[in-house]
C-alpha cells in the first residue's frame, strides 16, 4: 500500500468532490489515495491509542467527506475526545496514520481549528473574552511577535459574529456558560481554518447558544468548510449533521446520516444502553423524514 | 581528613563559595549597630527588591498554572544540588555550583512531570516525592563528603541579605554589591523572557492543548519556565535565603491576582508589590523589634512577612475577590434598598390618605410588618433617612419631607412604569409584575425611566390602575 501523495494544485478547502448533492456511499471506508488525498479533510487509518497499555480506541479508520457537518457520536468513554486529540498529535498514538488534507497534522495544522471542551480550561484566568479569541491568531502572528491592533479588531469582529461582541472586554469568568462556549467558538472561527474539530460545543449551553452554534456550523458548511463535532444529544443528530461517525472504542459505522444513523447501528454503538426514547425519536424521524 | 578541612580549603581558594555556607553569623546583629544608611540599607533594599521582582515575574505564571509549589520544590532541591555538583565535578568555581544547582532544579521539574505521568499521581504528591528525595540525597552526600558541615538553618532559611553590601564588585565603573549585579542580571533575563514570550506564556498557561495544536509546544515553554525558575531560585537563594524565594514566587503574584483581572496588569502589580515588600520589609526589620525592646531582626524574613501582609490586605479589600469589599458592598446595597422601600412605603401611605383629614405618621411597627426587615437594620435605615432629611417624626409616626416625597415619587414612578412595561412589552402576566418591578425600581435612574416612559407611550396609570407620578 503506497501512501497517498499530496497534490499541491488542489485548491485549499474546496469541498466539491463529495459535498455534491448525492452524498458518498455510506459505511464503506474510502481510503485516501492519489489526487483525492489532499481533498480529504481528515483521514484516519488503523489508529490505536492506549493509556497505560490499555487501549482507548482500536483500529479506527475512516475518511471524513469535505464540506460537510460531521457528528462524532458514542457513549461516554468511547474515546471520542481521544480520537480528536490523537488526530492533532496531542496524545501519542500506539499505531496508525492520520492525515489532514493529505499531509501529516503538523504540516497542515494551520488549516485546523480546534474547540476544546469548555471544562478543559480555568475560566478564572485573568483574560478577557477578546484576549481568548485573539489567541486563535497567535499561530499567524508567530513566536515572540506582539499582538497588534488589527488582530484585536479581527477578534472583536469574530465575537460579533457569534453574537457577543458587546462582551469583548469582560473577564471570562463573568460570562455565562453559553457565552463561554461562544467565545471558544469564535476563537476557532478567527483562525479561518478549513477543518474544525469541536469537542462537545453543545454541552450545557442554553437554547439560544445552541441555535447560534448551529447557525455558525451551517455558515461554515456554506463556505465549504468541514466540521467534526463530538455530540451527545442523539435526537438532534439528524437535524444538525450530514454525516456521522459512530464510535465505541472502534468505529461501529460511519457514513451519511440517512443511511448510517439507524437504530441498529446505534444499538451496536451503545450496546443495551440505548433507551426507548431514542428508539421512538428514530421512528418519528423516519416517519416524518420519509426515507 | 574531614569535611572541615575541605571547607577551610574551599574558603581559601574561593572566598565566595565558603562564604556562602559560612557567612551567616546572626545577620540580625549587624543592622542593629548601624541604623539606616543609604550605602548599606539602600543596597539591602535594592538587593531584596531585585530578588523579589525576578522571582515574582515568573511567579505569576506559576500561580496561574497552579504549580506555585514547584517554586518551593525547586528552591529546596537546589541546595543539596549545589553539594552534589561540588562533589561530582570537584570543581570549586561558583559557576560549576551554579550550573549544578540549575541542572538539579530542572531535573526536579522533569521528575515531577515524569512521576505524575507514569505513576498517575497528582502534581502535588509527585512534587513532594521528588524534592524531598533530592533534598535528602543532597544532605547525605553533603554529610558524607563534608562530614560535619554545619548547615546553619538560619542561613538556609534567611540567607544573608544584610551582608550583601559588604561585597562590592565594579560594574561599568560603578561599585555595586555582587548580589545586586547577579540579581539584576537575573531580573533582566526574566523580564526579557516574560516580555518576549508574553503571548506564548499566556496561551500555554491558559490552554496548553490548544497551544500545542497551534505549534506552541506547551512542554517546551514549561521547561523554559522551569530553567529560569531554577536559575532565579539559585541566584536568590544565595543572598536572600529560601523563605524569601519561595514567598516571592507565590505571594506578590497571588496578591495581584486578587486585584485585577488582566494578566498584564497582574504582572505589573505583582512587580510593584514585590519591590514594595522589600522596602517595607527592611524598614520593619529595623523598626518593629525595637518597639518590643529587641534589636533588629532578619530582613529576608520581614520582607516575606511584608509580602504576606500585602496579600492579606489584597484578599480583604481586592475588588475581584476581596472579602471585606464584597461584604461591605452587599450591606450598603441592602441598606439602600431598605431606605428605598421605607420611602416608597411612606409615599404610598400618604398617597392613599391624601384626601382624608387624619394624616397620621407611619409607626415603626407598621414598617416592620410591611417590609419584613429586622429591627436593627430598620432603625439604622430610618436614622439614615432622618439624617438626610428625607423623613421626619410627626403625627405620632414617620412622614416624608419635601426631599423624601421627591425620592418617593421617583421610586414609585419607576415601579409603576416597570409594571406597565412588563405587561406591554415583555408580555408578563399581572401576577408576576409587582415582584419584578419591586426589584427593578432600585436600579432605575432618570435616563432609564425616560426610556421606559417612551416605550410605554407615557401612560398615566399603571396596569393596576394606580396613577404614575410625574418625573420630579
Amino acid at each position: 500500500m503506497s501512501h497517498p501523495q499530496s497534490t499541491s494544485d488542489d485548491p485549499p478547502g474546496s469541498g466539491t468532490p463529495s459535498a455534491a448533492p448525492s452524498p458518498p456511499a455510506g459505511g464503506v471506508p474510502v481510503d485516501a489515495r492519489g489526487a483525492d488525498a489532499a481533498a480529504i479533510p481528515l483521514s484516519v487509518y488503523d489508529l490505536t491509542v492506549a493509556y497505560h497499555r490499555k487501549p482507548v480506541i482500536w483500529d479506527v479508520s475512516f475518511d471524513l467527506p469535505p464540506g460537510q457537518l460531521i457528528g462524532v457520536v458514542g457513549p461516554n468513554g468511547a474515546g471520542k475526545s481521544t480520537l480528536l486529540k490523537a488526530a492533532m498529535d496531542l496524545i501519542p498514538r500506539a499505531s496508525g496514520r492520520v492525515q489532514v488534507f493529505g499531509q501529516p497534522y503538523r504540516k497542515n495544522r494551520h488549516r485546523v481549528g480546534y474547540v476544546p471542551q469548555r471544562e478543559s480550561v480555568d475560566w478564572q484566568f485573568p483574560v478577557s473574552a477578546l484576549d481568548v479569541v485573539t489567541m486563535g491568531l497567535y499561530d499567524e502572528i508567530g513566536w515572540c511577535r506582539p499582538v497588534r491592533k488589527q488582530h484585536r479588531e479581527r477578534a472583536r469582529e469574530a465575537l460579533h459574529r457569534v453574537g457577543i461582541g458587546d462582551l469583548a472586554d469582560r473577564q471570562i469568568s463573568q460570562l455565562s456558560g453559553g457565552q463561554q462556549q461562544r467565545t471558544f467558538l469564535s476563537r476557532a472561527l478567527v483562525q479561518d481554518a478549513d477543518l474544525y474539530l469541536m469537542d462537545e460545543p453543545f454541552a450545557a449551553v442554553d437554547a439560544s447558544t445552541e441555535r447560534a452554534i448551529v447557525d455558525i456550523l451551517r455558515e461554515l458548511k456554506s463556505r465549504g468548510k468541514t466540521a467534526a463535532v463530538i455530540h451527545h444529544d442523539l435526537q438532534t443528530v439528524p437535524e444538525y449533521f450530514d454525516y456521522v461517525v459512530l464510535l465505541n472504542m472502534r468505529v461501529v459505522a460511519h457514513g451519511p446520516v440517512q443511511t448510517t444513523f439507524t437504530t441498529e447501528n446505534l444499538q451496536k454503538t451503545y450496546g443495551g444502553r440505548l433507551t426507548l426514547l431514542d428508539e421512538v425519536t428514530e421512528a418519528m424521524r423516519r416517519r416524518e423524514g420519509g426515507i | 581528613m574531614g569535611g572541615n578541612q575541605w571547607l577551610a580549603d574551599l574558603s581559601v581558594v574561593i572566598p565566595d563559595a565558603g562564604d556562602w555556607l559560612a557567612r551567616c553569623d546572626s545577620p540580625g546583629m549587624f543592622t542593629a549597630q548601624i541604623g539606616w544608611s543609604w550605602m548599606l540599607d539602600g543596597w539591602i533594599v535594592v538587593v531584596g527588591a531585585l530578588a523579589a521582582v525576578s522571582a515574582t515575574l515568573l511567579g505569576n505564571f506559576l500561580v496561574l498554572r497552579k504549580m506555585s509549589m514547584l517554586g518551593d520544590a525547586i528552591t529546596h532541591a537546589v541546595l543539596p544540588g549545589i553539594a552534589v555538583a561540588f562533589l561530582v565535578s570537584e570543581s570549586r568555581s561558583s559557576v560549576a555550583m551554579f550550573l549544578g544547582a540549575v541542572i538539579v532544579g530542572v531535573l526536579t521539574a522533569v521528575f515531577t512531570e515524569w512521576i505524575r505521568g507514569v505513576g498517575g499521581v497528582d502534581e502535588g504528591a509527585s512534587m513532594g516525592v521528588v524534592f524531598t528525595s533530592l533534598f535528602a540525597l543532597g544532605l547525605v552526600i553533603l554529610v558524607r563528603g563534608a562530614d560535619a558541615v554545619d548547615l546553619d538553618p538560619d542561613c538556609v532559611l534567611y540567607g544573608a541579605i544584610e551582608l550583601t553590601p559588604l561585597e562590592m564588585v565594579s560594574l561599568f565603573g560603578w561599585e555595586v554589591p555582587r548580589a545586586a549585579a547577579i540579581l539584576g542580571a537575573v531580573t533582566l533575563i526574566n523580564a526579557a523572557f516574560v516580555g518576549l514570550f508574553f503571548k506564548e506564556l499566556k496561551l500555554t498557561s491558559f490552554d496548553p492543548a490548544l497551544a500545542t495544536t497551534m505549534g506552541f509546544s506547551a512542554k517546551w515553554v514549561h521547561y523554559g519556565l522551569m530553567v529560569l525558575v531554577s536559575v532565579t531560585a539559585v541566584a536568590c537563594f544565595e543572598s536572600v535565603g529560601s523563605i524569601l524565594v519561595v514567598a516571592m514566587f507565590v505571594v506578590p503574584a497571588a496578591s495581584a491576582y486578587m486585584l485585577t483581572d488582566r494578566l498584564g496588569v497582574m504582572i505589573l502589580i505583582s512587580v510593584v508589590l514585590a519591590a514594595l515588600s522589600s522596602a517595607v520589609g527592611h524598614l520593619m526589620a529595623l523598626q518593629v523589634p525595637s518597639w518590643f525592646g529587641y534589636r533588629s531582626t532578619t530582613t529576608a524574613g520581614m520582607i516575606a512577612v511584608a509580602a504576606g501582609i500585602f496579600f492579606l490586605v489584597a484578599a480583604a479589600f481586592g475588588p475581584r475577590h476581596g472579602v471585606v469589599v464584597k461584604r461591605v458592598r452587599r450591606i450598603v446595597l441592602s441598606l439602600r434598598i431598605l431606605c428605598d422601600d421605607i420611602v416608597a412605603f411612606l409615599f404610598r401611605a400618604q398617597e392613599t390618605r391624601a384626601g382624608s383629614e387624619q394624616l397620621r405618621g407611619v409607626t415603626a411597627a407598621q414598617l416592620t410588618d410591611a417590609l419584613f426587615a429586622s429591627g436593627v437594620s430598620l432603625r439604622l435605615a430610618t436614622w439614615l433617612l432622618r439624617r438626610r432629611g428625607e423623613i421626619r417624626l410627626a403625627d405620632g409616626g414617620l412622614v416624608l419631607t419635601e426631599a423624601g416625597i421627591e425620592r418617593g415619587q421617583r421610586l414609585v414612578r419607576s415601579h409603576r412604569l416597570w409594571e406597565q412595561y412588563l405587561v406591554d412589552q415583555a408580555g408578563r402576566g399581572m401576577e408576576e409584575i409587582h415582584q419584578q418591578a419591586e426589584r427593578f425600581e432600585h436600579f432605575t435612574d432618570r435616563e432609564l425611566r425616560e426610556k421606559l416612559a417612551t416605550q410605554t407611550d407615557r401612560p398615566e396609570l399603571d396596569p393596576h390602575g394606580s396613577p404614575i407620578p410625574e418625573e420630579g
